[in-house]
This record gives C-alpha cells, sequence and structure tokens, in this order.
C-alpha cells in the first residue's frame, strides 16, 4: 500500500438510475503500468473524470501522493502531479507544437501572473519543453501549428505536454486510440520505458498493447470492478471470458 | 400607504410581467431549440407596433390592428431567419450577437427613414377604456386587466403546444438533440423557420399591447428585450416555465420596487433624499434580483444541470 | 518584417499623419475626429483584451468606458464648483489635473470590473452575455437616476482638464495627449499578449481542458484580464469625457458597448492593433457614410453584417492573413 501513488477507495456515481460507477476500489503503485479495460458504455471515461477531476462521485474518494484529493479542481490536482492525456485530442489548436509544451511546463512552474516577460523565450521552460519534444520525437515540428498536426503527432504532443508537467502519475485515456499500427508500437515502446519515470494508469481498447504492457489490469463491467490481477490471470479469469473477452473466448 | 394601492401596483406588475412573458418566451425558445442568441428580437417588437400603429391609423379597428402586428412581425422574422440567421446557427454566440446587433441597426434606421422620429400613438379601443371594479371595490383599468388575461392565455396556449402537439414534440427533441430530429426525417431548416416566426409574431404581438399603453417609436424594443434577457437568465435559458416565473418575478419586482422602495427609504430619510435613493435602488432592483439568482444558481431558475 | 507588423507601422503612421496636414491647414475638426479614433482605439483595446485574448464576450463594457467618463467628471465637477468630493471619513477635493484623474478612472474602472467580472465569471457562454448586459443597463439606469451629477442630462465640464506644460484646449496638444497614451497601452497590450499571463490565458480561451490539466485555473486568469480589460476602457472613458467637455448616461448604453465591441470585430478580434484600425475604419465610415445619409447606420448595420457572415478576421484578417504565431 505504502507504494501506491494512486488509489480509489469505494468510488461510486450515479445518473439517475443509472449506476456508472459502482463502489470502484483501485490503486496505481510505483513503476508499474495499470491498464483499465472493459467494453464500451463500461464508465471508464465516468471512472477517470472522477480521478482526474471535474465530476464529483457521490460516494467513495480518490488518494493521490498520499492526500485526500476528493475535493479538490482538476487543476490542484494536475499541480499536485497528476499528467493526464485526453482521449480526443484537447491541445490549444492555434498554437505551435512549442508553444503547447512551453504552457505545460509554464502550468508546472506556476508565476502564470507575469505580465511583461516574453515567455517563448524563457530558457528554462524551453529547455523542458524541447526536452518533452525529443523524448516523444515531435522536435522537428516545433513551428508547426497544432491544428496542422497529423493524429498521431497530437497524440504525441500531448504525452509532451503531460511529460512538461513532471508528474507523479500518468492518467492515460486511450492514447493509442486511432494511431496506425506502426504508431502503436513506437508509443508502445515509449510508453514501456516511460512507467520508470512515473506509473502509468492506462486505459486502452487496443488488446495487444493492453497485454504487451501492463503489469495489472483491471476489468471494468457495467461501471464495476470484475477481476484485477496481472496479465495472465486476466487471461484465465472466467469471470472475464464471460462478461467481456466471451466472444473471443468463443473462438 | 393604502392596500387597495398596493393591490393595484401588483396588477400593473402582473401584467408587466406577462407581456415580459410573451417577449422572453420567443427568446428561449430560439435559444433553446437553435443555441442562438438573438438581439434583434427587440425590433421584432417594434415591428409589431409600428405595424399595429400603421394599421390601427388607416383602419381604425384594434382586432386588425394586432393582426397586423402578428403578421407583420412574423414576416420580418422569417425574413430575417431565411437571410441572415440561418447562417448564425453554427457560428459562435460573438458572431451571432453582432450580426444581430447589426440587425437591430439597419432595423432602426429603416423604421426611422420610413415613419420618422416622431413617436406614433396606438389607441386602446373604446371597448376597453375605463376601469372595471373588482371585488373589494378596486377600481382598475381595463384594457391592463385584459392584458394580463391576453398574457396568461397565451401562456397557456404556449404550455398546450409544447406538452401535446407534434410540433411541440418536435420541439422538445431539438432541445434535446438536433440530429435525432434530423434522423426523425423532419425537415430541420424548415422548423427552425417556424419557430423563429412563432417567437417574431408573439414578440411583435407584445409591441401591439404594449405600444397603446406606451408609445410607438424608434428603439422601443431595446429595454424590453434586455429585460427579457434578464428573466430568461433568472428563469434558466431554453425553459418556458423558467420564462413565465421569471417574467412574473420581474414584473413585480420592477413594479412594486418603484411604488414601495421610496416608501420604505421614507421612514428613515426626508421624503425627497427617499424618492431620490428609493428610484434609483428601484430601477437597479431587477438586476439585484438577477445577480441573487445567479450567485445562488449560475444556471437559472429551472435552467439544466 | 511580417505583414501584420508592417500593417501595425502603416496605421500608426496615418493616425499621426492625419493630424499634423489637418493642423498645418488648419482644420481642427479632422484633428478632433482622429482624436476620437484613438480613444474609441483605447476603448477597443480594453475589451480585446477580455474578447480576444480570453474569448470573454462582454456586452457590458460600455460601463468601464462611462465609470472613467463619469469619474472624470465628477473630480472635475467639485473641482469648478469648488465643493469637496467627500469630508467623511476624510476629506477629498476635486481636481482638474489629468495626472490624477487618468489614475483614478483606471483603478475605479478597474475595481468595477473586478466586481462585474467576479459575479459574472460564474457563468459561461450566454448567460456571461446576457449578465454583462445586464450589468451594463443597471448601472446605465443608476446614472439616469443620479440627480447629484446631473441625472440624465449629464454633467458638463467649462474647460478641459490640465496637463503640465501643455494647452490641453489646443486640439493637436490634446490629440497629442491622447496618441501617446495610445502608444503606451499598445505596447503594456503587446507585451502582456507574449508574456505568461497572455499565454496562459490565449491558451484558456481556445481549450480551458487545457489549461486545467497543466494544473491552472481558468477563472483567475478570465478575472484578471477582465479588470485589466476594463481599466484600459475605463482609462478611454476619462479621455472621451475630456474630449468633449461632456459626461452622460449614454456613455454606459449598451449602444455603447456594442459599438465598442464594432471596433474590434471590424479590425480583427484577438490582434494587438486590430481595434486600432477597427476605431479608425468606424470614423471613417461614421464621417463619409454620415455624410452621405442622415441613415448612415443603415449602412454600417449592412457593412458589420457582411464582415460578420463573410470576413470573420476583420480588416486585419483580410490584409494580414491568419495571425502568425508569437515567436
Amino acid at each position: 500500500m505504502i507504494d501506491s501513488i494512486l488509489e480509489t477507495r469505494g468510488l461510486t456515481k450515479r445518473f439517475g438510475g443509472l449506476v456508472a460507477s459502482k463502489a470502484i476500489s483501485l490503486d496505481l503503485r510505483q513503476g508499474e503500468i495499470h491498464a483499465l479495460i472493459g467494453p464500451n458504455g463500461a464508465g471508464k471515461s465516468t471512472l477517470i473524470k472522477q480521478i482526474a477531476g471535474g465530476l464529483q462521485p457521490d460516494e467513495g474518494s480518490v488518494h493521490f501522493d498520499g492526500k485526500d484529493v476528493s475535493k479538490l479542481s482538476t487543476a490542484a490536482r494536475a499541480r499536485l502531479g497528476m499528467g493526464r492525456t485526453f482521449q480526443i485530442s484537447s491541445l490549444a489548436m492555434e498554437y505551435t507544437v512549442l508553444q503547447n509544451v512551453v504552457l505545460g511546463a509554464l502550468g508546472h512552474r506556476g508565476n502564470v501572473f507575469w505580465f511583461f516577460n516574453n515567455v517563448m523565450k524563457d530558457a528554462e521552460l524551453l529547455e523542458t519543453a524541447d526536452a518533452a519534444l525529443t523524448k516523444v520525437g515531435l522536435e522537428d515540428f516545433r513551428n508547426f501549428r497544432a491544428s496542422d498536426l497529423s493524429h498521431g503527432q497530437r497524440r504525441q504532443l500531448e504525452v509532451a505536454v503531460a511529460l512538461t508537467l513532471d508528474p507523479k502519475a500518468f492518467l492515460m485515456d486511450e492514447p493509442m486510440a486511432g494511431l496506425g499500427a506502426e504508431g502503436s508500437q513506437q508509443l508502445i515502446g515509449f510508453l514501456d520505458t516511460l512507467r520508470h519515470q512515473a506509473p502509468i494508469l492506462l486505459i486502452e481498447h487496443d488488446m495487444d498493447a493492453v497485454f504487451s504492457l501492463a503489469d495489472r489490469v483491471s476489468v471494468l463491467v457495467y461501471g464495476e470492478i470484475i477481476a484485477t490481477g496481472t496479465v495472465d490471470d486476466i487471461r484465465t479469469n472466467s469471470d472475464v471470458r464471460n462478461a467481456y473477452l466471451g466472444e473471443e473466448g468463443a473462438a | 400607504m393604502s392596500w387597495i394601492l398596493l393591490i393595484e401596483q401588483t396588477l400593473n406588475g402582473l401584467q408587466f410581467g406577462v407581456m415580459l412573458f410573451l417577449m422572453a418566451a420567443g427568446l428561449t425558445l430560439i435559444f433553446g431549440v437553435m443555441g442562438l442568441i438573438n438581439l434583434a428580437h427587440g425590433s421584432l417588437y417594434m415591428v409589431g407596433a409600428f405595424a399595429a400603429a400603421a394599421v390601427a391609423a388607416a383602419t381604425g379597428s384594434f382586432v386588425l390592428a394586432l393582426v397586423a402586428s402578428l403578421v407583420a412581425a412574423a414576416f420580418a422574422g422569417v425574413l430575417i431567419e431565411v437571410l441572415v440567421i440561418r447562417r448564425l446557427y453554427d457560428r459562435d454566440h460573438l458572431d451571432q450577437v453582432l450580426a444581430t446587433f447589426a440587425l437591430i441597426l439597419i432595423f432602426s434606421e429603416g423604421t426611422r427613414w420610413a415613419f420618422g422620429s416622431f413617436p406614433l400613438f396606438l389607441d386602446r379601443p373604446e371597448y376597453l377604456a375605463g376601469t372595471v371594479t373588482l371585488p373589494f371595490g378596486i377600481e382598475y383599468s381595463k384594457y391592463r386587466l385584459s392584458l394580463i388575461g391576453i398574457g396568461l392565455l397565451v401562456a397557456a396556449g404556449l404550455f398546450w403546444m409544447i406538452m401535446r402537439t407534434r410540433i411541440g414534440i418536435r420541439i422538445r427533441a431539438g432541445e434535446n438533440d438536433r440530429e435525432m430530429i434530423g434522423a426523425l426525417g423532419v425537415d430541420i431548416s424548415l422548423l427552425y423557420t417556424l419557430i423563429f416566426a412563432l417567437g417574431a409574431a408573439l414578440a411583435g404581438f407584445a409591441g401591439a399591447l404594449i405600444g397603446a399603453i406606451q408609445s410607438v417609436q424608434v428603439g422601443m424594443g431595446e429595454p424590453v428585450l434586455i429585460l427579457a434577457f434578464v428573466v430568461i437568465v433568472i428563469g434558466g435559458i431554453g425553459s418556458i416555465k423558467g420564462a413565465l416565473i421569471g417574467a412574473v418575478l420581474v414584473g413585480l419586482t420592477d413594479t412594486l420596487g418603484r411604488f414601495l422602495l421610496p416608501q420604505i427609504f421614507g421612514l428613515v430619510m426626508t421624503p425627497s433624499a427617499a424618492t431620490s435613493v428609493g428610484s434609483s435602488l428601484a430601477s437597479m432592483s431587477i438586476y439585484i434580483l438577477m445577480a441573487g439568482v445567479l450567485l445562488v444558481r449560475p444556471k437559472g431558475l429551472f435552467g439544466g444541470a | 518584417m511580417t505583414k501584420e507588423t508592417l500593417l501595425n507601422a502603416v496605421l500608426l503612421c496615418l493616425l499621426l499623419a492625419v493630424p499634423l496636414i489637418a493642423w498645418v491647414s488648419d482644420e481642427p475638426f479632422i484633428i478632433t475626429l482622429t482624436t476620437r479614433a484613438v480613444i474609441f482605439a483605447i476603448a477597443g483595446i480594453g475589451l480585446n483584451f477580455a474578447l480576444g485574448f480570453g474569448g470573454l464576450v462582454s456586452l457590458g463594457h460600455a460601463v468601464f468606458f462611462g465609470i472613467g467618463g463619469y469619474v472624470m467628471g465628477i473630480l472635475a465637477y467639485h473641482a469648478q464648483t469648488y465643493t469637496p468630493l467627500m469630508e467623511w471619513p476624510f476629506a477629498v477635493e476635486g481636481t482638474k489635473s489629468m495626472l490624477i484623474v487618468w489614475p483614478v478612472a483606471v483603478v475605479v474602472s478597474g475595481l468595477a470590473a473586478l466586481a462585474i467580472g467576479a459575479l459574472s465569471l460564474r457563468t459561461t457562454g450566454v448567460y456571461f452575455i446576457m449578465i454583462t448586459l445586464a450589468f451594463g443597463q443597471m448601472l446605465y439606469y443608476f446614472t439616469i437616476s443620479w440627480s447629484t451629477y446631473g441625472g440624465e442630462d449629464g454633467l458638463s465640464i467649462y474647460v478641459r482638464n490640465t496637463f503640465p506644460g501643455l494647452n490641453t484646449m489646443d486640439p493637436i496638444q490634446f490629440f497629442a495627449i491622447c496618441y501617446v497614451l495610445l502608444l503606451i497601452v499598445l505596447i503594456g497590450v503587446h507585451c502582456a499578449a507574449r508574456s505568461s499571463f497572455g499565454l496562459m490565458l490565449r491558451a484558456a480561451k481556445q481549450n480551458e481542458e487545457r489549461v486545467q490539466a497543466v494544473g491552472q485555473g481558468p477563472y483567475r486568469l478570465y478575472l484578471i484580464a477582465f479588470t485589466i480589460s476594463g481599466a484600459i476602457t475605463g482609462l478611454a472613458g476619462a479621455l472621451f469625457a475630456d474630449l468633449n467637455r461632456f459626461v452622460s448616461p449614454t456613455m454606459l448604453s449598451w449602444h455603447t458597448s456594442g459599438e465598442i465591441m464594432v471596433f474590434v470585430i471590424l479590425g480583427g478580434v484577438g490582434r494587438v492593433f486590430g481595434p486600432v484600425a477597427g476605431a479608425a475604419l468606424f470614423i471613417l465610415l461614421e464621417h463619409s457614410l454620415g455624410g452621405l445619409s442622415e441613415y448612415w447606420h443603415i449602412y454600417l448595420g449592412a457593412i458589420l453584417l457582411g464582415v460578420v457572415l463573410f470576413a470573420r478576421g476583420g480588416l486585419y484578417g483580410l490584409l494580414a492573413g491568419r495571425e502568425v504565431a508569437h515567436d
């Protein structure tokens, strides 16, 4: 328990009669990739919103780095070190690639209320920004507008911005979505090394990615975690095979 | 302070409120269904009033004048919907604000050009002139009482239409999901034009009815437009029920504020100071009401979560 | 040099050259007209700070313009009637000195923007538009009923406020004061646009979720932007009242709010120099169309409609193309 950076305890969220999250308890430990899988509509997005902020659970709490962060805003949780990437790329689209990463570095550094500096000439921020771009392989696209990037490059940029935050944990919502086979392979390789910098809570549809990357897997069905375990545990778990991998299991 | 005067002022507030509702209903429908903020709604109010005044002057018939206000405002509404508004549904609010502000300039100056700057007068019909005696011996203007009746009738009709008729079902569907009504095979663009025309007709109708109490002049729609905005912000944008309750609240607050505040301040101040402080506070009272509502409910009383 | 920089330079030169030529050829009316354009430009730059950089569609900026005007009017009124502004808890006298009037106008309108912004920014989108409009009306009606300072009729000031070493009643000298203030405001806003704050604010306009994800709350950014915006517009209001030696509730009417927004749109939303071009174009249109027809607002409406529907970048979008990323 001591080395778990992120933990949810009994998160429950109802929308009218629908229970979107049912007493969800899971944790993310240092150095691991914990994958969260589940069929569409299982409540993955609802869960990540409660973890990252922006949606208050009806019951239960979120603990991050030893603190109860349930009442904190999204921004405050990000400052504590939650590095989030979004399912649908969420960037400042009119900004260049470099401006987007500098934005991340600036958000992390704080001191936002400076009115007379030239932020794009700030050596400290540029250094952080360039390091992040190099890490994801976007260094040649510094001056491209985010809106001119390909889909895959936007995903890379999201990860780069998250890197500038020097997070204690990453929350990644389907980072592989829409990437080609080659792009996915590259990103898998990258995430594989990233886990040593900070653990990753990975929400992903791509089963190959999950099974090749994850240290542990949790399966979410109808708002409830029906199993958590290693890849092998999950592969052989009969509940999971019935509820989720049913079709593949039968084949 | 006499109770009779208080009841009379309350009725005035109610009358003001139901007229505001006619404006606010159209605005809130148009925003709820089409997502459009329409500053030119006040111009449609003005168009209705001018049409009524012109027809009344030509024919002498108040009923014909009211019909003219409905037709002219609906026609103007369809015209601007087809020519301009239609292009704005997918734009951001800034574009909508600016384009409809431009329409106000065009309508106001166009009307000034056609009718001149002097106010016109629309006489209330003889059968509604004078007063009627209510219970407790209260004398009240027949015309204002009719306005309350007409406003409540229109409100009832609107609720019936939205809850019970096919077009109402489509309107409610449109509020929830634009694509869905497209999938249902409804001609969205026609539906939008119809809703806009309905909102316009209601605004024009209100313009004509009020025109018989006040004068008919260029710019008359703008104060009412802004009050109607306050109404729908209080009631919750998109909610007809909210518009009705908000309108009555605003009508009563404004009228009773003007009546009561100077008297209340009169208890602790000299009469002239009380009148001055009371009336300036009264002119701000509905905005204070609005700020108060928003502090508690940022989306208005009946706005979505 | 980018096209935009070139356009900026041409614009500033024109704004300087026109009144100088008018001065040489003794046409004070043209000087006053250009002064109006310069003051409107400052008001527009103020609104653009909230609208263009923060995406805050405020339809109540006339309030700050009007507050600036009334600050000037009230201070001057007490100075010219030799009555104290207040005696309790401490005595405050009126003043005719621009060097005092400006900071007071900036601070008071900034504080008003802080208060109105703090409430209005609890809402978003169309609610925000309507609420700023409603607060605008509230203060508009307040000034109408404020009989101490003229109520609906407004306040007249006999002579312009004073500036050390200058004769402010001379049109060209008053123009020079306004022009220099415009330059100062432009430099300040240019710096702010590329500062840490500017980067974060303009990011919030594009994507609030992104700003939150990097650990910053949009509310504070918006509130500060709105406050600065109101303060700049207030300065313009003080100058405008000084130009006319008159202040009335009309300065706070929502038509004024709409017009300030028109300056911003005609020039180009979110461009530092956009409102300068927009205000100049507005004055040009007012002057040329106003000469053509008494009903020139019809043409103004048609042009505005055209810009909104077909030329969304305004003059700057048309002439300088898409905004180049700040380096």
